[in-house]
């Protein structure tokens, strides 16, 4: 059976994507900061779909260990879903280095640091599938999260980029930009409905993505229009606007 | 995030910051730094049991942890929903224990207001099927408690409507079954005499409820269509259904999409009423094997069908006296007939013994029915509540949303004993809701 590996696989949005992956009959390696936390989600994956589901420590920070966390699985996944990240607080990073290094390094560094390993593994084998959620955040930075927006627009490139290297290898990236996700990342904060998905939406916009061969993939379609407008809007005008 | 909560009645209608949670220790930091919570399932309560200032949402602490095929025993995180369950354990020949008459709810609901469902008689409510569960309290402690250990925290917490914690986890017994098919008789009452009569007939079926036709009056009072049945053995099935007896065949939902006028409703079940009475069923006694589906849990076909009683809302009313004082039974009945502001149809059904801290079930009969929110109506309903008093009996927690506090301290013989098993695990009242604080439970 095709196997799935989930990095930060503990988040809302994981817990959705590896729930429609595993109704679909793959299997599944769930890979996190907290194995003990993932032993129930791992136990409710075998027992709802029928399939193998394990859990892996892993730390996105951590780069040192990532060589040897990928070669350490029990199988080689077919598919490989970077979902870890961190939103920090934007005025704390401005004053405060460490955490304005935690959101770097969680949603850029450390994401880099392992899809090297899992891209050097594939490109090898000519096959295998990356996804990476990245943000609209990173489409144009702005004063409320340019942090975490500058880190997410470093992993959109390098998706990007990774993609334009592995296409004749085979191996097909795909960036994944969701707008505002229900999640616990955004439970401090209203959203607006309309523009909000829920976790099982982008679960299964990234399934049909992967299947399709989808190369970016915007989550509700409104955020491909919305940064689009956002990023015609010149600078001189939108250093002027309080976003 | 700041929400509109409201539950299954649409009244009443709150803000609540609602707080979701997929790990324990998130949970329990939450629980420790906060006070004025309390748990929300999938707010299928119809009034404001699961409302308040901060609620916590269980809907995604939802994983099940294991399941013993062999034995029959589930556990599972709190939110999961009895849907799902079902969904996993019918193909493997096993089933609810007990269940009400939505499988949107889920088990620390379940727990919560120690749910009776069509089969109280023979399997008793929720809580005689648990094996053990886990409830966070305010402390932020986790105990593990049953019938034999901790048994304070278990019997309060058991109908206990989240006063005593956060439920985490729960352990329980399910039902063998061989097909995923009821065995159904239906039988035609020609007034509440007959319905009485027949319930006692019919009392070693193990799953029975009436629907009751609350207009008739003089001879017809009380026309019913008493529904019994039991699961159904292979041999029962035609020749299709033998094919995947675990298997349902698939079907396709109706919503409601939006708030209509509260009259639809009440037409709608008139027609479908009248039509089982003197249409189809034109028979006294009909016998068919049906779905488990349609049997248990009839109104789920309509998704949103509370929506059909407009924007105002509806009360759920339900109570229950002793089997001695079938006069209070008809009393009420009697009232809200001639009344005419209840829903057309009402459900009635006989409960077993029950020992039990807090739960509703007692021994005797419980009617339920709904009342659209009008000018007036709370007034008559208060008069309803002296009568159920008068005869001994209660009403249930779950459907509440505007009974008196004296009518709930005069009712429920245990409740000074209760209140006080939820000051020990709740200190300083930090799990409360809006109909705590009205009966004056954690005050
Ligand atoms: C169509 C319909 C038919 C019904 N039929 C029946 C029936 O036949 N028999 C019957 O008994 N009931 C019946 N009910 C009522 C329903 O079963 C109960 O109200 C049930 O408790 C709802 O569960 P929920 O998950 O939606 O929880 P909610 O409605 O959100 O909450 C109900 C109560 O449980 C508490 N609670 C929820 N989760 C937890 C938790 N994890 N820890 C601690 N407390 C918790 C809440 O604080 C609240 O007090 C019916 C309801 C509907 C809508
Ligand atoms: N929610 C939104 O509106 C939104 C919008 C656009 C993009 N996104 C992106 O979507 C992805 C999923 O986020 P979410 O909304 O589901 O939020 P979430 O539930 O907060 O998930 C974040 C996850 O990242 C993990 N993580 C953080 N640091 C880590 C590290 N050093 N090593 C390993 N794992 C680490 C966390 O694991 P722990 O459990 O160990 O803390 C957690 O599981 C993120 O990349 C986020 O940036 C979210």
């Amino acid at each position: 059976m095709p196997t799935v590996l989930l990095l930060g696989a503990g988040s809302d949005m994981a817990v959705a994507i590896a729930r429609k992956f595993a109704s679909e009959k793959y299997d599944i390696q769930l890979a996190g900061r907290h194995t003990a936390a993932l032993v129930p989600q791992q136990q409710d994956l075998q027992l709802r779909y029928g399939i193998q589901a394990t859990s892996h420590a892993f730390d996105a920070t951590d780069y040192n260990s990532h060589a040897g966390f990928f070669a350490g699985l029990p199988v080689q996944p077919d598919i490989t879903i970077c979902v870890f990240g961190y939103l920090g607080t934007q005025e704390k990073a401005q004053e405060n280095w460490q955490e304005a290094a935690a959101i770097i390094n969680t949603n850029y560094t450390g994401a880099v640091s392992v899809l090297n390993v899992v891209a050097e593994s594939y490109a090898a084998k000519q096959q295998g599938t990356i996804v990476g959620i990245s943000s609209v955040a990173g489409e144009r930075g702005r004063q409320s999260n340019y942090i975490y927006g500058s880190a997410k627009a470093g992993f959109t490139a390098y998706l990007s980029g990774l993609r334009n290297r592995l296409f004749r290898s085979g191996v097909h990236v795909m960036s994944v930009q969701p707008g505002f996700v229900d999640t616990r990342m955004t439970q401090h904060l209203t959203l607006p409905p309309l523009l909000t998905a829920q976790p099982e939406a982008v679960a299964t916009a990234v399934f049909k993505g992967v299947a399709r061969k989808k190369n970016v993939l915007y989550v509700k379609w409104h955020w491909k229009y919305i940064m689009l407008i956002i990023k015609l809007i010149p600078e001189g005008i939108f250093k002027k606007l309080s976003l | 995030m700041q929400k509109r909560l409201a539950n299954w009645g649409n009244y009443p209608a709150v803000a609540s910051e609602e707080n979701a949670f997929t790990q324990e220790d998130q949970l329990r930091h939450y629980v420790v730094s906060n006070d004025h919570m309390i748990a929300r399932g999938n707010g299928r309560c119809y009034g404001d049991a699961s409302l308040g200032k901060n609620s916590i949402s269980m809907l995604k602490y939802d994983k099940m942890l294991s399941f013993d095929t062999e034995k029959g025993i589930m556990d599972v995180q709190a939110g999961v929903t009895l849907d799902q369950i079902l969904d996993i354990i019918v193909p493997k020949g096993w089933f609810l224990p007990v269940t009400p008459g939505t499988k949107y709810i889920t088990v620390g609901g379940a727990v919560a207001s120690d749910v009776h469902g069509k089969n109280h008689h023979v399997d008793g409510a929720f809580s005689g099927h648990i094996i053990d569960m886990d409830v966070l309290i305010a402390s932020g402690e986790t105990i593990c408690c049953n019938a034999t250990t901790h048994e304070d925290l278990f019997w309060a917490t058991c109908g206990g409507m989240g006063l005593t914690g956060i439920i985490t986890r729960v352990k329980f017994d399910l039902k063998k079954i061989e097909t995923a098919y009821i065995r159904q008789t239906q039988l035609k009452a020609k007034n509440l005499e007959e319905v009485i009569r027949l319930f006692d007939e019919y009392k070693h079926y193990t799953y029975s409820m009436a629907w009751i036709d609350c207009l008739q009056k003089g001879d017809s009072f009380g026309r019913s269509i008493l529904i019994v049945g039991e699961h159904a053995t292979p041999e029962e099935l035609n020749d299709t259904q033998k094919k995947a007896p675990l298997t349902l065949p698939a079907k396709r939902k109706l919503s409601v999409p939006f708030n209509l006028p509260s009259f639809v409703l009440n037409t709608f079940t008139v027609k479908a009423f009248n039509w089982l009475y003197y249409g189809k069923n034109y028979k006294k006694v009909m016998h068919k094997v049906i779905p488990y589906e349609p049997f248990f849990y009839p109104l789920d076909a309509i998704l949103h069908w509370n929506r059909g009683y407009g924007k105002a809302g509806f009360i759920q009313y339900q109570f229950v006296v002793s089997l001695d004082k079938k006069d209070g039974l008809i009393a009420i009945l009697q009232r809200i007939s001639d009344k005419g502001w209840g829903s057309f149809l009402a459900v009635l059904k006989v409960f077993g013994e029950q020992d039990s801290l807090i739960s509703f079930p007692m021994e005797g009969y419980t009617l339920a029915l709904d009342f659209p929110i009008r000018k007036g109506l709370f007034e008559f309903l208060d008069e309803l509540d002296e009568i159920v008093l008068q005869h001994g009996g209660r009403l249930y927690l779950s459907k509440d949303a505007r009974m008196k506090q004296e009518i709930f301290w005069n009712s429920y013989p245990n409740a000074r004993k209760f209140a006080d098993i939820v000051k020990q695990y709740n200190g300083n009242a930090r799990f409360e809701s809006l109909q705590s604080e009205r009966l004056l439970l954690t005050k």
